[in-house]
């Protein structure tokens, strides 16, 4: 069924589909949208699912925790500010491998307050142990929730998932998204069952302490199940395609790259403005292409990788600065780079911050110092 | 009930607590009540640092460290994950109970533990007061009473402690029009056992607030915890009442109290006090009993 839907609505489709049974979410904008439709859905029946009117986002969080350590699924929403409040039970859900979905609007973080889109908020929480996606439209958002609990919930992951859409620029943006019937949704997906739950059988001391002698194995399986998920990834994308008939590129989205000397990677929905600047340089002769970020962990170092072995210049644009040093998926670019032997100079361009506009034209001259060479950091539309 | 009927079981043993402790006198009789069928959420704190050191863990029954400040918001998730997930495997019986000391509870706690409240969640909330931050050495917090020293109020010759009173958590938690609350002490064990069996038969929410002396920080011998903890009652510097459909209700009512003075004196942690301060929290006790008497049944 075709739908003229929000990113936002879109998402909620999704997580309906996927019949989560108990969901706890604080309201914050750009999220709103998702929480309410999901209210709705529950009190229309339409999802059976208890709806938890937490407090705070750090109680949202903490009650998914302990919703999912009683051997449910479990969703909660939320953004910038929001998700900073929850950080603490960011790596709690994840040291204890609780795989709880979470969809995030990008948003700019306080201060300056700024309720627009960018994505400090979620690159500043890259090393808290949740895989990490960002869609690039309403229908890959929608898909993206199903895909989560697959990805998550798979024994081999047991991860939480926070699957991130551009602040307004997705979330409120609509577009003809198609809704899959319920009954393909539950061949898709199955009822979630896990043994990291109590059992009154077999009683269990979960959350517990572990000291120097065993912390680092504790994270060290942690990161082994991040290398495990690269597959699940692709396994879920490879059943999605088979039971919905779309078919989605894994942890990147390359576009022209394979012969392409002026690459520009970026993440969520800028990608599509920049794919029509690269359309636009292959007509005057330029070898331009981009490659999309899909997944910021698990990290597409090896895919990066390859997809630029031509590339005689990179250019990684991103709404995003670590202070003091450069853009973060800049700095995770280029150690795949260097990784992956590929000696050609990358360049950081940081734009968009509190939701100001990348136009065509700031893409079309981000390609023009990729391939000039410029400074290893370059603030869009900001005069010295 | 009485504390000779209990289950036999242990649920909370193999534990690492100090000789005398209190707030593991107070965990330990509270599950044989609850049973096997109880899942207990602890925040960080004396009883998850002593319970939970892996591979050595405690808790014969389900259990799970919560976030500090996420005492009430598990408790509320781990209920509506437990009666979803039974739903769909066909069992009942179960009870959500959590274990949190003062400091997470009217400190960094008291904002979870006041949305739970308000939403009714069915679980049970046991306070087990020792009166400051105990796990971390002895720090102040919010019932912290006045006069004590903590290694954060130092007693010196300017300030003598605590200079700020007990936070009220019974009736802050009764003001949310909480279908159950009480307080109790470890030093009347049988009154403290009978409270949570009556909690575990009431829908919604529920709040126990329990004394629980800790002789590290209270500077007493570990042999009179449980003396203590009864004299803390007698001489009427705490209570023990309930608040149920509405209304207070005191469980003990002592005709006399017993010396004040003699509980404070025999504590390190009020050592330093002068008989000023000493008058000063009498007076405090008989302005809270005169009211309570007034107002209460």
């Amino acid at each position: 069924m075709k739908k003229f839907l929000s990113g936002d609505e879109a998402f909620a489709e999704g997580v309906r589909l996927a019949c989560p049974e108990v969901i706890s979410a604080y309201p914050i904008t750009p999220q709103t949208v998702v929480v309410e439709k999901l209210s709705e859905m529950v009190e229309n029946g339409s999802l059976d699912a208890e709806f938890i009117h937490v407090e705070s986002e750090h109680s949202a969080l903490s009650c998914a925790i302990g919703a999912s350590a009683a051997g449910v699924r479990t969703f909660t929403a939320t953004s910038s500010q929001g998700l900073l409040y929850m950080a603490e039970g960011l790596v709690y859900a994840s040291g204890g491998r609780f795989p709880i979905v979470m969809m995030n609007a990008n948003r700019a973080t306080a201060l300056p307050w700024n309720i627009y889109g960018d994505q400090r908020d979620s690159l500043a929480l890259l090393d808290t142990g949740w895989i990490q996606s960002y869609a690039e439209n309403a229908q890959e958002a929608l898909d993206l929730a199903l895909m989560a609990y697959y990805i998550a919930e798979h024994r081999d992951v047991s991860t939480p998932y926070m699957a991130n859409l551009d602040g307004f620029i997705l979330t409120h943006t609509y577009e003809n998204v198609d809704i899959p019937a319920p009954e393909q949704a539950k061949e898709y997906l199955p009822p979630y069952e896990t043994n990291n739950r109590f059992d009154f059988e077999h009683p269990v001391n979960m959350g517990f302490s572990a000291g120097p002698e065993t912390n680092i194995i504790f994270k060290y399986k942690e990161h082994r199940a991040f290398d495990r998920a690269r597959g699940v990834i692709a396994e879920a994308e490879d059943r999605f395609a088979q039971v919905f008939g779309r078919r989605y590129t894994g942890l990147l989205d390359t576009y022209l790259t394979e012969d392409a000397e002026y690459v520009i990677i970026t993440l969520g929905t800028i990608a599509g403005l920049c794919r029509n600047i690269a359309d636009e340089l292959r007509e005057q002769g330029i070898k331009a292409g981009v490659i999309r970020i899909r997944y910021l962990r698990p990290f597409p170092n090896d895919e990066i990788a390859a997809a630029v072995r031509n590339a005689k210049a990179v250019g990684v644009l991103e709404k995003d600065i670590s202070f003091g040093n450069a853009g973060t998926v800049y700095a995770n670019v280029t150690s795949a780079l260097q990784w992956g032997g590929i000696t050609a100079p990358a360049y950081n361009f940081i734009g968009g911050l509190g939701g100001r506009d990348i136009s065509a034209d700031d893409i079309r001259d981000v390609f023009t110092k990729v391939q000039t060479g410029t400074d290893r950091l370059n603030w869009i539309g900001v005069s010295r | 009930m009485n504390a000779s009927a209990l289950d036999k079981n242990e649920y909370f043993y193999g534990h690492k607590a100090c000789a005398g402790c209190g707030g593991s006198l107070a965990v330990r009789a509270a599950l044989k009540v609850l049973g096997e069928r109880a899942v207990a959420v602890l925040p960080a704190g004396c009883m998850s640092a002593v319970g939970f050191n892996f591979p050595q863990l405690c808790f014969g029954n389900n259990a799970i460290i919560s976030m500090f400040a996420g005492t009430a918001s598990m408790l509320t998730g781990v209920e509506a994950g437990l009666r979803r997930y039974a739903r769909r495997k066909g069992y009942k019986d179960f009870h959500a109970v959590g274990f949190a000391g003062d400091g997470g509870t009217a400190d960094i706690g008291i904002q979870a533990l006041s949305g739970a409240i308000d939403r009714g969640d069915d679980i049970l909330y046991i306070c087990y007061d020792n009166e400051a931050y105990m796990n971390t050495g002895i720090q102040k917090s919010g019932l912290t009473p006045y006069g004590a020293r903590t290694t954060t109020t130092p007693a010196g010759a300017n300030i003598h402690g605590n200079i700020r009173p007990k936070k009220n958590m019974f009736e802050i938690v009764a003001a949310h029009d909480i279908p159950y609350a009480a307080t109790a002490t470890v030093g009347y064990i049988n009154d403290f056992i009978n409270k949570v069996e009556k909690a575990s038969k009431i829908r919604g929410t529920k709040y126990i607030h329990v004394i629980a002396p800790c002789p590290t920080g209270w500077g007493i011998p570990v042999s009179d915890t449980v003396e203590v903890a009864r004299e803390i009652a007698d001489c009427g510097l705490w209570y023990l009442a309930e608040y149920e459909n509405g209304e207070y209700r005191l469980t003990r009512d002592p005709k006399e109290f017993t010396s004040a003075e003699a509980y404070l004196r025999r504590q390190g942690r009020f050592k330093h006090l002068t008989d000023e301060d000493i008058a000063t929290i009498i007076d405090s006790r008989d302005r809270k009993w005169e009211r309570i008497r007034k107002e209460w049944k």
